[in-house]
This record gives structure tokens, sequence and C-alpha cells, in this order.
């Protein structure tokens, strides 16, 4: 029997999207095997070894920078999550845009169209200002900083999924003779959980991921990994450099795949 | 992953490592030359006043003078060069110590005691000294290296593979030297002469960047400008990297720790710069950073590759060549800040 | 609350009060939201356009004087002996270095990101999220790896070099690092899963059903691919290029760490006037400035997609 044609198939295209794949791990995979290199450089293997990774957890600003920035993700993914689910659910299902709705949009998701440099060096001049009046150098001004970008990112999914809900299950809670604050808590929410989940954890990551707007902003001593490995890459690579971005590549991965796995549950 | 699951997660790892980190009696912000404070010393320091201690970096004076100027930077300590200390004494930027009257003074070498840049030392104590010249991989090129020429006007085997590291004054300063001026030169004349120069010279150079150590040794630069202990430093993992000593002229540099305005912790800044001026700890900084101190006594306790390195010990030949580098006056200084944004590009 | 308020089906009257109440309300609810986000991102751009026009303080920061000496100098310059007035080379060669860049980078990003996300588009559906996990892993690791992990490739001692070397096909490093290739090498690198996934969102819903009829028509499969297939994922590639080319043409990292602080795009000159440059009000008109390109973009954007994504916002 003759092999099927099929309506799909592109001439080039799976080697292409192949190399694409190769290319896309080429550079991840060589910092992962060189971190345990027994020696400094990607140009010689010198044995297998696990000296960069135990250099890097000595290494008590590598640990202080990865703990700050959990925390500063932490809380910002938080209350990203918090205001983004509020602000979506005054934004969607209108019967009729009132005033002021589509600039709530454009304010809202704003920080995805402006680069981060130019809302960087807009804090620096801001919270220069800011530190000098009042004398405060805390983490307020990264906590604010990571949680006002991260908004537009919880946002967008649960957004998403809040436009194609069915109004039906609130409806017929309503029809059941329950208050509006009920049908939210019990009805609303629980559907809404797989998109503030998503939001959540994508907010998560871009809080941790996050260098320019950081490096920019941050005081002395307030380093959050990305900008301590900036630092380093600047002014100093060391060859531990390897092992953390190993570490910090599995964190992610690992946060990526539980979310994979879980979502997939669902669905 | 469920924020609920989150934060208890985060609350145990930060316990589990706060038992174990210093949960010390005081905090210490430095800010610092990038890969220039020794890591023995920072540890001694901590264990001696229980202090935690933590190092931020930067890798140019005018980057550190622009930080701390736009104030709520968060910083206790930081180490200007001589040329612009005079700057952040004026802009009110320091905190007059008098570390004259601190009890390690007294190590402190004669000819660092009195300083143009800080007479009668009432702000700054000396943490590190030195040149700034050229240094040449002699594998890539066997000429003489002793000349600004080796990165103003390169021999062919260099051209594309040298770096100029970006501090302003000293780049600027070597073009001038280069052309036969002198210290702070507001000459117009001189000075479109060092700005053709550079401009011209810009295309042959293949980066400007801090990060010289790594970069030689891996071979990425042939040559590149530099500071002596941090040739030191390169030579000492590959050999045939040598230092030059340009006949044009080269300057003296010293770098100074100081306790800043708007310090937190005074205290613990003060011991600080008592501390560096112990010739053991004076000798742990050269020890790391490779270059000489101005402290009494530390000799004694240096490594002995430094004892004649050439890097360290200015030969004879070179001596003459050599003056310290001065703060210019404003107008002159403005000069050379457009200059050298006219070359970045 | 919509439900809730759907409901009502009383006189003109009391419904238009209970609007007024639920707008109230939706104002209310976003009110948290919009605060941090004027306060945290939008507010200071605001600060930020007045102190374009003020002039530079001595050693970084400003002086409340007015002065429009920052907005000419973007685009003019005084040379600083002869005193004329020319076109600010420095300046307008990093404008074009960065939308060139940031072209070139959509571009290749394109080219790769296509046949990709049109190849995990047609994977059987038990193995296509898969696929979709495996582009996603290196859109989720942090840009500052990744852009390491490029330097470490293409550095004179980088696996590149070593291979090149080992191999005998040059006889010394090739210098890539520090060079725009190298900064477009990794701008395409950390920017690529950008393109992908809006392509593979694009590409998911197409209905081969036209692509069959193409077919049937007689078309060849290159006929197909340009005339059925591209045009049905135009909105897919214009949201990619989109997310591409914003990132790209403000991108500071990458230049930073592979462009040796020579080859400067619009970011690095931006920070060079908070640092060294200690002009504050043109760092601030240079921002502005990048801002109005990424804007020109995105108005063209708006303008291919017939505007019906911003009813949606």
């Amino acid at each position: 029997m003759a092999e099927r044609f099929d309506v799909r198939r592109q001439r080039g295209f799976s080697l292409v999207a192949a190399l694409c794949f190769a290319l896309l791990y080429l550079p991840i995979a060589v910092l992962v095997v060189f971190a345990f290199n027994a020696g400094p450089s990607v140009a010689r293997w010198e044995g297998v070894s696990l000296v960069w990774f135990e250099k890097a957890m000595a290494n008590e600003a590598v640990v202080e920078a990865a703990l700050r920035s959990l925390t500063i993700a932490s809380f910002a993914a938080v209350c990203a999550t918090v205001l983004a689910t509020l602000a979506a659910l005054a934004t969607t299902r209108v019967a009729r845009p009132y005033r002021g709705l589509a600039l709530k949009y454009t304010l809202i998701n704003q920080p995805l169209v402006v680069p981060e440099i130019v809302t960087a060096v807009a804090l620096l001049i801001v919270f220069a200002r800011v530190k000098v009046w009042t004398g405060y150098s805390g983490l307020g001004y990264l906590l604010l900083a990571h949680t006002a970008f991260c908004i537009p990112f919880a946002y967008l999914p649960i957004r998403a999924r809040l436009e194609s809900m069915d109004l039906t299950l609130e409806r017929a809670a309503a029809d059941l003779y329950a208050t509006p604050w009920r049908t939210f808590v019990h009805v609303t929410l629980p559907l809404l959980r797989p998109a503030i989940l998503a939001g959540a954890t994508l907010a998560f990551v871009i809080s941790l991921d996050d260098v320019v707007i950081t490096e920019f902003v941050k005081s002395g001593g307030q380093d959050t990994l990305p900008t301590w490995m900036l630092g380093q890459i600047r002014r100093s690579t060391s060859p531990e450099m390897n092992a953390i971005s190993t570490g910090f590549l599995a964190i992610s991965v690992v946060v990526v795949v539980v979310f994979f796995l879980s979502s997939r549950k669902r669905a | 992953m469920t924020t609920s699951r989150i934060l208890p997660l985060v609350a145990a790892t930060l316990l589990a490592t706060s038992a174990g980190a210093a949960l010390a009696a005081g905090e210490l912000q430095i800010y610092n030359w990038g890969n220039y404070t020794s890591p023995e010393l920072i540890e001694k320091f901590e264990k001696t006043y229980d202090v935690k201690v933590t190092i931020t970096d930067y890798d140019s004076n005018d980057t550190a003078l622009a930080k701390v100027r736009q104030g709520g930077h968060g910083f206790d300590i930081a180490m200007p060069s001589h040329n612009y200390l005079p700057i952040w004494i004026a802009e009110g930027l320091v905190l007059e110590t008098d570390p004259g009257s601190m009890e390690n003074f007294g190590n402190v070498a004669p000819e660092w005691r009195d300083p143009e840049f800080d007479p009668g030392r009432r702000f700054s104590v000396p943490w590190a000294w030195g040149t700034v010249g050229v240094v040449v991989d002699t594998d890539d090129y066997k000429g003489d290296i002793n000349t600004w020429k080796v990165v103003f006007d390169p021999p062919e085997e260099l051209k594309g593979r040298i770096n100029i590291v970006p501090e302003m004054n000293d780049v600027i300063y070597a073009a001038i030297k280069y052309h036969g001026g002198k210290n702070c030169d507001g000459d117009l004349e001189v000075l479109k002469k060092v700005r053709d120069t550079l401009v011209a010279a810009k295309p042959h150079w293949v980066a400007m960047e801090y990060n010289t150590i790594d970069k030689m040794v891996a071979g990425d630069f042939a040559a590149t400008t530099d500071w002596n202990g941090s040739a030191l430093r390169q030579r000492l993992q590959k050999p045939s990297i040598n230092y030059g000593y340009p006949v044009e002229g080269f300057a003296y540099w010293s770098d100074n720790v100081v306790v800043l305005k708007d310090a937190k912790n005074v205290e613990n800044a003060r011991l600080f710069q008592n501390f560096v001026m112990d010739p053991e700890n004076a000798a742990m900084i050269s020890a790391f950073n490779r270059y000489a101190n101005g402290i009494s006594g530390s000799e004694a306790y240096m490594p002995d590759d430094m004892k004649d390195a050439p890097e360290v010990v200015v030969p004879e030949a070179f001596r003459g060549n050599a003056e310290f580098s001065r703060t210019c006056p404003p107008e002159v200084q403005d000069l050379y800040t457009r200059i050298w944004t006219d070359l970045q590009k | 609350m919509t439900a809730a308020a759907e409901h009502g089906t009383g006189q003109p009257l009391a419904a238009e009060a209970g609007r007024r109440a639920e707008v109230r309300a939706r104002w209310l609810l976003s009110a948290p939201a919009l605060l941090v986000i004027v306060c945290g991102a939008v507010g200071p751009l605001a600060v930020m356009g007045v102190y374009s026009f003020l002039a530079p303080g001595p050693y970084g920061d400003v002086v409340w004087r007015f002065s429009t000496d920052a907005w000419v100098s973007v685009l003019l310059e005084r040379d600083i002996f002869d005193g004329t007035l020319s076109l600010a080379d420095a300046h307008l060669s990093i404008f074009w270095r960065s939308t060139w860049l940031a072209l070139a980078t959509t571009v290749l990003a394109l080219l790769l990101g296509f046949p990709t996300a049109y190849f995990i588009a047609t994977r059987p559906a038990r193995t296509r999220d898969l696929w979709l996990l495996l582009v996603t892993i290196p859109f989720w690791t942090n840009l500052l790896i990744r852009t390491f992990a490029v330097l470490q490739i293409i550095r004179n001692e980088g696996v590149v070099n070593s291979l090149l070397l080992a191999t005998g096909l040059v006889e010394r490093p090739v210098q890539i690092l520090f060079t725009d290739a190298a900064i477009l090498t990794g701008m395409v690198y950390v920017y690529l899963p950008l393109m992908v996934l809006p392509l593979y969102a694009s590409l998911e819903r197409l209905d081969f059903r036209m692509v069959e009829a193409g077919y049937d028509l007689y078309a060849r499969p290159r006929d197909v691919l340009l005339c059925v297939i591209l045009p049905l994922a135009k909105p897919g590639i214009v949201a990619g290029s989109i997310l591409v080319f914003i990132p790209a043409l403000g991108a500071y990292v990458t230049p930073t760490i592979l462009g040796g602080g020579k080859n400067m795009m619009l970011g690095n000159l931006i920070e060079l006037q908070f640092g060294q440059g200690r002009n504050w009000p043109l760092g601030a008109s240079l921002a502005i400035s990048l801002m109005a390109l990424v804007t020109a973009a995105l108005l063209v954007y708006v303008r291919s997609t017939g505007g019906r994504e911003a009813a949606h916002g």
C-alpha cells in the first residue's frame, strides 16, 4: 500500500525543528556538563568533580542572594496574584464597557510593553530621591517594583479564564439563594484555581528571573541571585558560575515540570 | 505548586540556613572595586569583631561616585582612588573619622601619612597603591611593550585583540602622556589630538571591560591597559603575560578606605579602617590583590612572589617616567568626560 | 458579580443605580492593582519625563533648572573643540545598531521558530505537550544563565573554538565574542522561545482542511505553505515578532556580557548616562526615545491585526 499523503508535512521543517531544539539545549547542556568539570575552563575536560558545587554552597554571598531572590519572588508572586485576581474580576465580563476600562487595561499591561531598562532607570530616579527623603533603604523598593511588574503576568491567565468561563454555574448558585460572596468563594474561586495557580507560578518565575530592574533599584547588600551572577560575570568570572547556573536551572526546571504535571492531571 | 505550599517551603529553608548563618552582633556594608578584597581578611574581621560583612563591587571610580552621590545606597565603606578622594570630600560624601589618631596609625609608612589628597589623613586609610600600565601576552607579540603605542597605535599582531579598562581618567591620562602633555592638561591642542587618537584606536580594540584577569588568561584578549597587581595575578596564571611601563609616562595611584557620611554602621566602619592598618592584615590584602600597601612592617608577611616582582617593584629605568595623577579642575574634568563619552559608540 | 446584576429586571432607575454601584465596585476592586502599578511602574515614567527637561548635576543627579539640552543631545551634538553642531554620530549609530540587531533577531527567530512551532503543532496530541514542555524549559531559565551559556560557547576558549582548533579548521581561535554577531547569537538564543510559543498557539488552531483544499486544487507544498499556511498563521507571526522585537530593542544584559562594553545598544547607552556619563537628563530622554520606538512598533502590530486584539485589551 502506498504511503498516505500527509497534508501536514512540510519539507525540511522537521530538520529545522530538530536543529532548533538542539541549538536551544546545547548551551545549557554545556553549562551543566562543565559544572561537573574538575577544571575551570570549558576548553579542557579534567575529570568529574563536585568541587564547584561545594564552593558555590560554601559561598555565603551566593546562598544569601539565593534566599533573597526566593523571598522577593514569593512575596511578589503572592501579592501580584491577589491584586491581579481582584483586577481581573473587576475588568472582565463587563456587560457594557464603562469609562476608564480601556485605561485600566493599558495601565495593568503597561509593564509588558515598556522595555525593562526604561522602567529600571525611571525607578532608579524616583527611589533614589525617596531613599534620601525617608532614609529607608530596605527591601521595600524591590518588593514594590517586583510586585508591580508581576501583576500583568498574573493577570493575563486569570483574565483569559474568566472570559471563557461559563456563567451557568454562578447563575445556578444565585438561583439557590447564595449570596454574591458565597458564590464567589464556593463557585468562582474553585473554577479559577488553575488560572490563579498559572498566574502565581508565572509571576514567581518572572520575579526570580529579573535582572535589570533589580540591578538598578537595589541598595548595598541587596543582591539577588541574578544580580550577583551579573556582577560576577562582569567583574570576576569564577568557575563556580557553571555550578551556580546549574543549580538555578534545576530550580526553574523543577518548577516548570511540577506545574506542567499538575496542570496535565487537571486536564 | 500552590502559593500555600511555597510559603512554608521558603520559611523552612530560611530557618534551616539562618541557624547556621552568623547571627552577628553587627553589620558592615563595604563598597569596593571588584575582585579586590581578600576573603581571608574579611573572614578574620568578621570573627574578630562579630560583624557580618557584605561586599558590593564596582568597576570604576565614576560608577562609585555616581552611586554614592545619588544617595540611599546603604554602604558604610568605600575605596575611592586618590584622584577622586578630594571630590568625595568636597561633595561631603565622607565622614571625618580621623584615622590619624587611630590605634594602628603608627604603622602607616611615612610617605603615606600626609598625602596631598587627604592632608593629615582626616578621612582615609591606605588600602593599596600601584601603577597603571600595559599588559601584553608575549606569546602574541614579541616587540617592545613599554609604550602606550601598544594600545593607541597597535602593531598588526595585536589589532582587534586589545582591551581597555574603562577607567576614564586613567585612559585620558595615558593618551595625554602619549602626546607629551602634562598632568591635568587643559590645552585644547593636546586634547584634540587625544580625542582623535582614541577615536582612531578604538576600532582596534575588541572590548572595554573591567574583567581582565580571566579574559587575558583565557586568551580572549592579547593586550590590555591595566593595573599592576592585576597584571601580576595574570602572569602567575600564564607566565607569558608581561607588564609594560610606558616610557611616555605612566601614573601612580592609591586607593583609600573611607567611611561614608550616611553610613549606618559607623562604629564597625571605624573598626575596619583601623583593622586594615595592621601590618598582618595589610599583607593579607596585598597577598590577594597583589598590590603594594602603605603599611610598614607588612613586608614580613607578604608572599615571596611579590618581593621582587617587576609588577610591584618599579624597575629603576622606568621610575623617572612616573608621577601621581591628580584631581583636575572641574572645567578640565568636564572636557575629559566629553571626550570619553565621544568615544562611546 | 455580573450574573447577580444581570438578574435584576427592575425599573430603568433601579437598574441605573445598580449599574453605578457595580462600576464603583469594579473600581474598588481594581484600585489596589492600579495603585501598585502606578507607584511601581507608571508613575516613575512620568517623573523620568520631567527629569528629561532638567540640567545634569556635576556628579550625577540633576539640577532643578529647565533645559532642553538633553533632548537636543539625543540627535545633535556640539563638537568639543570647534563647536560645530552636527548629528550625534555616536547616538545614531547606537540607535541603528539596536534597531537592526533587533530586526535581525526577529527574522532569525522567525526562520528557526516557524518550522519548530509547526512541527510541534503537527505532533499527535499525546506527545504535543511534551514537545511544548521542551520548548518552554529554556524560556523559564534565567536570561543571565542562558547568556552566560552562550558566552562559554563562543569565547576563545569556548566550545566552538575548541572544536575548530581540534579539527584543524583554523590555527588560531576565531574572535566571535565581543562582536555584533555575538550579540545577535545571544539574543536569538534568548528570545527564540518567545517566538515559538505564540506561533504554536496560532498554528495549533490551524484548520488543516484548508491545507487539504489547497492540495486538492493541485497546489505544490511550497505554494500551500506560502498561500495558505502563512496567511492563516499571521496573527501568531505578528505576535511572536512583537514579543521578540520589543525586548531585543531594549536589551541590556546580553550586549553587556557579549558585547564587551564596546558594541553598545540603547540599553547600555542609557545606563552609561547614569554612571560614567553623569547625565541623568540625557539618560531620561534616551529612555523615552526607546519607548517611542517601541510604541511605534506596537502601533504597527495593532494596525496589522486590524485592531481586533485591541478591543479585548
